[in-house]
């Protein structure tokens, strides 16, 4: 195992660069955060979110949330590697790009779930409800890692090509799909108070797909930043 | 000039024989169905075009990752043509069932899992072909071809197993059904004939065209350097 310290120290350098760049300018949570909160209001007025129709919704609308304040980070977190050429100083360094990728991904992750972290409680407050839950936190989890793997990879191809910032949410939604749907579905039966028996499907085709996502992007990630 | 091949031309005579029989069978050889009556006959191609439309993404996600690979151009418009025809197959799939599902289901869509799924499947395509129109270097739009073709191949399973993991009211003909499936059906020994014998004359059309598409492609790439010859 003597090749794994020098691939997790340049990982744990990706993810701390990315987080310390977000330290000092505070842009994508800020821009996620706010966002975030507005999707939520505007979804008041459109769907008319009264207390005894919220209940069935609440996941849906949380869900949509999450992934549209996603996608934004997403598009974000990319666009600044390519920008000013970060990027190639990133692929020039001796090290495994799959590490590249990874800390990527692991940054991403921690963005969104802390946007995840504010929403909740804030959501909860709003609608008068509660919404942590132990098992609803780990979906959470698991449907943010299996939107950010899948992302991450789609948008550091996104941010190559011509259209860049309206070329990743139609590459991402139609794909992530499999992830959003397992992710509703039990996050839906965790806020209806429904029995394991009746979660647990959604929830191993969640962990599934976010094997099955994880380990193709780690794969490919390769072939994408290739010159 | 490139050459036709032969086996081509024999293949062409093929599809179109088979095709003209599948559908001489379905509408004289099939038995009518007792409950829905003519509107049944829709199955045969029904399946058969999302049939083919699978196996076309399939063939996509297989020749990307070939393609990823080995590097070679070849392999990427073998990827384009397969995403094209699955795409235009899909498409039939979905029109043909929702011809079916106005006198069954009364209505011509319904927002049933099978349903939704199928049409996602279909827009992961329209995002590989915006994708790819995105990119103007035809090496990294191999590349990126490759990799979506692979990624979206992925989501596909969730579309074929949704019958079974949600409650849809889409009939699962071969194998066993949900008893809250509306206008399922037993096939007669007849129906099975006709059933495999369209799924077999849609994949003789399908290669066909696949073929087709890849000279296609190749013989545009010709007329691309033929014109940057004569400006040179």
């Amino acid at each position: 195992m003597s090749g794994l310290t020098p691939f997790i120290s340049a990982m744990s350098a990706v993810i701390w660069k990315d987080l310390r760049a977000e330290w000092r300018s505070r842009e994508v949570i800020s821009a996620m955060l706010v966002f975030a909160l507005l999707v939520i209001l505007i979804f008041n007025f459109a769907l008319d979110l009264q207390p005894n129709v919220r209940a069935g919704i609440s996941s849906g609308v949380l869900w949509v949330t999450l992934a549209f304040a996603g996608t934004l980070g997403l598009n974000r977190s990319m666009a600044v590697e390519k920008d000013r050429g970060c990027l190639d100083g990133l692929l020039l360094a001796p090290v495994d790009r799959a590490a590249i990728y990874l800390g990527k991904a692991f940054a991403n992750l921690l963005f969104m779930l802390l946007v995840a972290l504010i929403v909740l409680p804030v959501y909860g407050i709003l609608y008068n409800t509660n919404l942590l839950i132990p098992g609803l936190l780990v979906v959470i989890l698991l449907g943010s890692e299996g939107y950010v793997a899948v992302g991450t990879l789609l948008s550091s191809m996104a941010v190559q090509a011509r259209t860049r910032d309206i070329l990743l949410p139609i590459l991402l939604f139609p794909v992530a799909v499999p992830v959003v749907v397992s992710a509703v579905k039990a996050t839906g039966g965790y806020l209806a108070g429904l029995g394991w028996e009746e979660i647990q499907p959604w929830f191993t085709l969640l962990v599934v797909y976010d094997v099955i996502f994880t380990s193709v992007a780690f794969m490919v990630f390769d072939s994408v930043v290739e010159e | 000039m490139l050459q036709k091949p032969k086996l081509l031309t024999v293949l062409d005579v093929a599809a179109i024989a088979s095709f003209l029989a599948a559908t001489g069978l379905v509408f004289f050889y099939a038995p009518l169905e007792r409950v829905m009556g003519a509107v049944q006959k829709v199955f045969y191609f029904h399946v058969a075009s999302g049939w083919v439309g699978m196996l076309s993404f399939a063939v996509a996600a297989v020749v990307g990752v070939i393609y990823l690979i080995r590097k070679d151009l070849k392999w990427d418009s073998v990827g384009v043509a397969a995403v094209e025809i699955g795409i235009a197959f899909t498409l039939i799939n979905v029109v043909t069932g929702a011809i079916w599902a106005r006198p069954i289901w009364n209505t011509w869509w319904t927002w049933d899992p099978r349903l939704t799924t199928a049409t996602i499947m279909e827009l992961v395509y329209f995002a590989y072909l915006m994708l790819r129109s995105g990119i103007e270097e035809p090496e990294r739009r191999a590349r990126f071809g490759a990799v979506y073709a692979i990624i979206g191949f992925l989501s596909v399973p969730l579309t074929f197993f949704s019958i079974r993991l949600f409650r849809t009211i889409h009939p699962v003909v071969i194998g066993s059904n949900d008893p809250g499936a509306m206008g399922a059906f037993d096939m007669t020994p007849r129906m099975t004939q006709v059933f495999l014998f369209s799924l077999l004359a849609f994949t003789i059309v399908y290669f066909d065209l696949l073929w087709h598409r890849i000279r296609l492609g190749k013989l545009a790439e010709r007329v691309e350097s033929l014109r940057l010859k004569l400006q040179a």
